[in-house]
This record gives structure tokens, C-alpha cells and sequence, in this order.
């Protein structure tokens, strides 16, 4: 297939690899704050190619895994409100919130359903005027403009029973918060996807405040190879700063158009991060002038203060202080099938990752 | 999760000992005779898909599930429950398609049932089917695979994954429809003309739910061998490769409707790979790995790009991802 055979190309890698042999030295550790960079990480066996020396450690990329509990517990109280339709992506069904699941709602009766893009969500919409959709908005800067411009839509065509509720995290304040807190790492695979959006400069306080490198990645494995290549590079050579890899994707200014989205419809509030705690300016929710379509300000539900399971390691998994192994839960009492921690529960968490494709 | 519903409450109520081999087809005695016995009920949504339907999909499926279990499928019997208001148009469609399929596989329908329910109680049609068919002696350690060891290959009848995606596609993602068929499709034929030129065929499996990474976790659990595969080797149509790679979906979890997975010696592998790509349901046929004396109850795949991981059996429905 092309533009996917030319990136998984197996003389590529090997060369790749043996470069990286070649000029790593030192003890490193990088970490990718991008779920899907997990992912492929695990499924191509990547760790396995590597040399002993070079570690790679999984940051808060998950959206769904650095969701809150108490985000679910209001879906979860938003399913039971008769006359509401649910519209959700699908990894959010299965994660647990206080006492259940979107998925164990659904069972029960709930109208949930699994769309692949807020325009299904608009669509069923203007199919039940006499309900409330609601659509459940989550993700970082890549899927957010996807958010803003379904809110626009449904301002355009005046749809006045669909709401929008929430989740929506921007990437660069944990990536700050993550060096504050003292995590040892030695340079970030910086989030491929988020990057076409919002561009390099971003990132560029952490080189220039915390001497740390940054390369934006793209998703295959020769992309992330060259990669850690670049950033074995810039450590050995003590030159760390942002530097796009995925160039076939990313432009240093990002997408103008996305962004102009994202500035019309949104605005920054502090927000909770799982393992992080509350990070100024890190959510996103909507302006004043597109309230009406803001779930949390139309349809207003209480729910009592969510607490985290006892025994999870999903904060520490999180900032990369533990591996999913070190978890007494992990493969007994948490599983992909009855997840503890919301890293079991989505593809793209650390747990999950690690529990299907081992170490 | 119905792995769970099986061993808590059916096994647990049931307690039968064949029934506790938990085999593709269940092996029984009668007199002198050994039979294969299964049952399966077919619930698919939409009923009508590129490559098949419901009742072409009743009928291969219960076919298949004896003749990897190295029986000669003879009859079959089937039940329906219909939704009140279905068309009898489509009814009649889908059970033209069952009796063509049954006359292709060589099956007779011998025994059957409906009921009508009230509309909203089911959708469209359920459809069950039993099968029985006749195991020679000599291929009753198959299904078991108790002659399974270190050395043998792996083998697989062609490309992986069409089935689930050519559903998946016709249900949601109406733009890739058509580009996707279902490969629902009889094996019988494939497999009877194998066991009768070969004797060195030590399991078999087909590939449905879970895919081929289910059927290799199964067949490897608890067991003192390793299974190792190779994912280039791995044959899959570039539009169900696309479909995946676009919804997060991992190919080796995606079920498959007219796939057999076969373990066979190493010395015949070779010659069974030639026998199956004479077979029209076979011309992709590829060898896709190896039992090992390794990693023992695992099984491990060589990536397409040399590294190496772990494949596991999957926890609940695929999920599409976010971003």
C-alpha cells in the first residue's frame, strides 16, 4: 500500500537501527506522549530492535486514560436522563467511571451509540428533534477542530438539541508539568498528529527552559525510528530542539485553518489529568457565545467526587515513574475486559498495550 | 464476555465430559460409528453483506466447524426466528442461498423450525444450525490437536480479515462498501481432499471470531510448545489492510468466514501448501509460521519490520480509536 509499504520497509529499519547503534552512547530514556505512538511502539516490536541503553517510556498521550472518573460519572448520569441520546467514540464505552460504564448503561437500556465523527452525532440529531443528542468530545489538539467545527455546524443550522460535552486536553502543559514534577527523561517523541494542527513552536519552551529535545514523530516505524535517531543525536551532541520528523505531515505553523477553528470555539480552563492533578490552562471548553450548545451549561447534573481505585498505578504509569508490570492488579484484578485504570481500558493506554502485546 | 459465560455457567451446569473439550465440533460414539456434532447460531447485522448473507453464512459456518474438525459434513438442520414484518422477499433470498450453499458443500437440510416473533423482539432473523457429519478414526486426534509438537508449520488457506471488514464496512462505513467481500465460503472440499492425500495434518481451526490470533492463543495455552508467525507471510487484500489501518483495527483479531487454520507436519507442510493452492478457496494459501519448543504457551510474531511481540487473545469487542 502506498505511503504505508515505503515506511514499514524492513532494509530501511535495519539500517535505521544499526545508525542508532552506531552513535547512541549514553544511558537514555525517551518518552512519547502520544497514544498512538504507544501503540505502534508495541505492535511493530520496536523496544526489541533497540540497544539495551536506550529506554522508552509512555507519557499522558491517552485521552481517554487521563480522563477523569468524574467525567464518565456524568456520561454515565447523562445516559439516564430520559429522552437523551449519547453519541461517543468508541473507546470511551468500556472505561469504568465510580460505580459504571457507558457500556454497562447501554446494556442496561441507555440509548448510547458509537460514531465515528461528531457529524453522525449532528446527524442523529436532526433525525430526533424531540431528543437530546449529546456527543461526547474528547482528545488533544488533533481532534478538537474536528469538535469545533461540528459546534459550528450545529450552530449553523440552529440545532438546538445537541449539546456538547467536554474532555477535550491540550498536550504542551504536561509535557511541562511531567520535567516540573522531575520525571527522568532525556528528550520527547513529540505527538505526530497533534503537531499538524498546532505546529512546532509549541514546544519550544522545552528545549530553551529545560535543555530538553523534542522531535515530532510520524506513526510508522521507520518515522519513529529516524525519530529516536534525531534525538540520540541532539543528546550526544548536547544540541537539543524541536525538530520536525514527520514532515511529509507537519508544517512549522501547523494548519492555519484548524487553529482559526479552535480559537473561534473554544477556550482554555484549568483541568484535571490523571496522575498530573489540575494543570492551568491544560482544557479546553466552549466560549461564552456557543453556551448553548455546552452540555455542562444546559443540561447541569451532579455527581459526587470521584475517587481513584486503590492499588492503580495508572498516575505513576502515566508520568512514567512505573511500568504496567509493576502493578499488583495488572493482568490479575485489571484486564482489558474488566479494566481497573483507564491505561487498560483504551487501545492506546500503556496497560493495555503491555497486556497484549507483553514486553 | 462469553468465554466467561461458557465456563461459569454452562460448563459448570452441564458438565459433560466431551463437551468439556471445548472443540470446534463435539466427537461422539454411536455404535460403531464416530460422529461429529456441532451447533451454531447466526445473528449478523445487516443480514445482507458484499460476498454473502446470513443464510449462506448458517450454512458454511456449521460446515466448516466439522471439517476442520476432520468429519465429512452429511446433514444439516435449521431454526429460525423471524421478526415479525420481515419480507418474505429477503426470507426466500437468504434461504436460496442456504440451499445453494448446502448443494455446493454436498450437505442435505434434513430437519428444521420456525418461530415468528413480535416485531422489535428479534432482528430480521436468527438463524441456527446443527450439523453432523462422519470422523474416521484416524482424524479423530485433530480436532484436539493432541498430536501437535515442536517443528510442525502453520498454515493458513489465504488472506486474512475480509469477512469481519466487509460486515463492519456494509453496516457503517458505507463509502468502502463493495471494495470489501466477505469470504464466507464452504471449506469441506479444500479440507477432505488434504486429509485423504495427506496423513500428517495434526489440527485445524477456523478463524472466525477473534480472528487467527484467537485461534493460535487457543490452540498454544497451557501447552509445553510455543507458536511463533511470521506477519509478512501473512496474506490480506490491500483494502481490508486500508480499512484496518484507518480504523485502529488489528487484522489478526478480525473474524473470518472461509479461513483454516492447519497445523501439519513439517515434513508434508510443503506439498499440503502446493495441494490447497490448486483449490480455488485456496490460491493464497501461505505458511505462516511454526510450533517451537520456545516460549511455551505463547505465541510470538516477527514483525513486518523484524522486531517481535506478543499476540494475545482479545478482551471484548475491537474498538475504534479516537485518533
Amino acid at each position: 500500500m502506498k505511503y504505508i509499504d515505503e515506511y514499514r520497509d524492513k532494509a530501511l529499519v535495519a539500517r535505521l537501527t544499526e545508525a542508532i547503534r552506531a552513535i547512541s552512547k549514553k544511558e537514555v530514556a525517551l518518552m512519547e506522549v502520544c497514544g498512538g505512538h504507544t501503540m505502534a511502539i508495541h505492535r511493530y516490536g520496536i523496544p526489541s530492535l533497540l540497544p539495551d541503553n536506550i529506554r522508552l517510556l509512555s507519557g499522558p498521550g491517552c485521552p481517554v486514560c487521563v480522563s477523569s472518573r468524574q467525567y464518565i460519572d456524568k456520561a454515565v448520569a447523562y445516559s439516564r436522563l430520559p429522552g437523551t441520546i449519547i453519541t461517543t467514540f468508541g473507546d470511551l464505552l468500556r472505561v469504568p467511571g465510580s460505580k459504571s460504564s457507558l457500556e454497562k448503561e447501554k446494556a442496561g437500556g441507555a440509548d448510547v451509540r458509537v460514531v465515528y465523527s461528531i457529524l453522525d452525532a449532528i446527524d442523529i440529531a436532526g433525525q430526533h428533534r424531540d431528543k437530546k443528542v449529546i456527543f461526547l468530545g474528547i482528545g488533544f489538539e488533533t481532534t478538537a477542530p474536528g469538535s469545533a467545527a461540528g459546534v459550528l455546524t450545529a450552530h449553523a443550522k440552529n440545532l438546538d438539541n445537541f449539546f456538547f460535552f467536554s474532555a477535550h486536553k491540550v498536550m504542551p502543559p504536561a509535557m511541562k508539568a511531567l520535567i516540573d514534577e522531575g520525571i527522568k527523561i532525556d528528550g520527547y517523541i513529540a505527538p505526530g498528529h497533534v503537531s499538524t494542527i498546532t505546529g512546532s513552536d509549541m514546544y519550544r519552551e522545552i528545549p530553551e527552559k529545560y535543555g530538553l529535545g523534542c522531535v515530532i514523530a510520524g506513526f510508522e516505524p521507520v518515522d519513529i525510528l529516524q525519530s529516536i535517531y534525531m534525538l540520540v543525536k541532539q543528546i550526544e551532541t548536547k544540541t537539543p530542539r524541536v525538530e520536525i520528523q514527520y514532515r511529509r505531515a507537519v508544517k512549522p505553523e501547523g494548519n492555519l485553518r484548524a487553529r482559526a477553528l479552535l480559537e473561534e470555539v473554544f477556550t482554555f480552563r484549568d483541568d484535571w489529568w490523571r496522575g498530573l492533578g489540575i494543570l492551568p490552562n491544560s482544557g479546553l471548553t466552549l466560549k461564552e457565545k456557543y453556551r448553548s450548545w455546552d452540555a455542562e451549561q444546559m443540561i447541569p447534573v451532579t455527581v459526587a467526587e470521584a475517587r481513584d481505585e486503590k492499588g492503580c498505578l495508572c498516575g505513576e504509569i502515566l508520568k512514567g515513574l512505573k511500568i504496567p508490570t509493576d502493578c499488583t492488579l495488572f493482568g490479575k484484578i485489571c484486564t482489558p475486559s474488566d479494566p481497573v485504570g483507564a491505561c487498560m481500558v483504551s487501545n492506546e493506554g500503556s496497560c493495555n498495550a503491555f497486556y497484549r502485546y507483553g514486553e | 464476555m462469553s468465554h466467561d459465560l461458557i465456563r461459569d455457567i454452562f460448563m459448570t451446569h452441564f458438565h459433560h465430559p466431551v463437551l468439556s473439550h471445548q472443540t470446534d465440533s463435539a466427537v461422539v460414539e454411536a455404535g460403531n460409528t464416530l460422529l461429529a456434532f456441532t451447533t451454531d447460531s447466526f445473528v449478523v447485522d445487516p443480514v445482507f453483506f458484499p460476498g454473502g448473507d446470513i443464510g449462506k453464512l448458517a450454512i458454511a459456518g456449521t460446515v466448516n466447524d466439522l471439517a476442520v474438525s476432520g468429519a465429512r459434513p452429511l446433514y444439516i438442520s435449521a431454526s429460525f426466528i423471524l421478526e415479525e414484518g420481515l419480507p418474505v422477499g429477503e426470507l426466500e433470498i437468504i434461504v436460496q442461498s442456504m440451499a445453494s450453499e448446502a448443494a455446493q458443500a454436498g450437505v442435505g437440510i434434513v430437519a428444521g423450525d420456525t418461530k415468528v416473533v413480535d416485531k422489535g423482539k428479534c432482528d430480521k432473523l436468527f438463524i441456527t444450525t446443527s450439523g453432523i457429519g462422519l470422523l474416521e478414526e484416524r482424524h479423530r486426534h485433530i480436532s484436539m490437536g493432541s498430536q501437535v509438537q515442536a517443528g510442525d508449520c502453520i498454515l493458513i488457506n489465504g488472506t486474512l480479515g475480509d469477512h469481519g471488514m466487509a460486515v463492519l464496512a456494509a453496516r457503517t462505513l458505507t463509502d468502502f462498501a463493495g471494495s470489501i467481500r466477505s469470504d464466507c465460503a464452504s471449506l469441506n472440499h479444500l479440507i477432505y481432499r488434504i486429509l485423504n492425500t495427506f496423513s500428517g495434518v495434526h489440527f485445524m481451526r477456523d478463524a472466525t471470531r477473534g480472528g487467527l490470533a484467537t485461534v493460535l492463543a487457543e490452540l498454544s495455552g497451557g501447552k509445553a510448545f510455543g507458536v511463533t508467525i511470521r506477519e509478512e507471510d501473512i496474506p490480506m487484500n490491500d483494502p481490508v489492510r486500508g480499512l484496518c489501518e484507518l480504523l485502529g483495527y488489528d487484522p489478526l483479531y478480525v473474524a473470518n468466514e472461509g479461513k483454516v487454520v492447519m497445523v501439519a507436519s513439517r515434513r508434508e507442510a510443503p506439498a499440503i501448501l502446493q495441494e490447497m493452492r490448486k483449490d480455488s478457496l485456496g490460491q493464497k494459501a501461505s505458511m505462516i509460521g511454526e510450533v517451537v519448543d520456545d516460549h511455551h504457551g505463547k505465541v510470538w510474531i516477527t514483525t513486518s519490520i523484524g522486531g517481535r511481540r506478543m499476540l494475545d487473545m482479545l478482551a471484548g469487542e475491537q474498538l475504534p480509536r479516537i485518533c
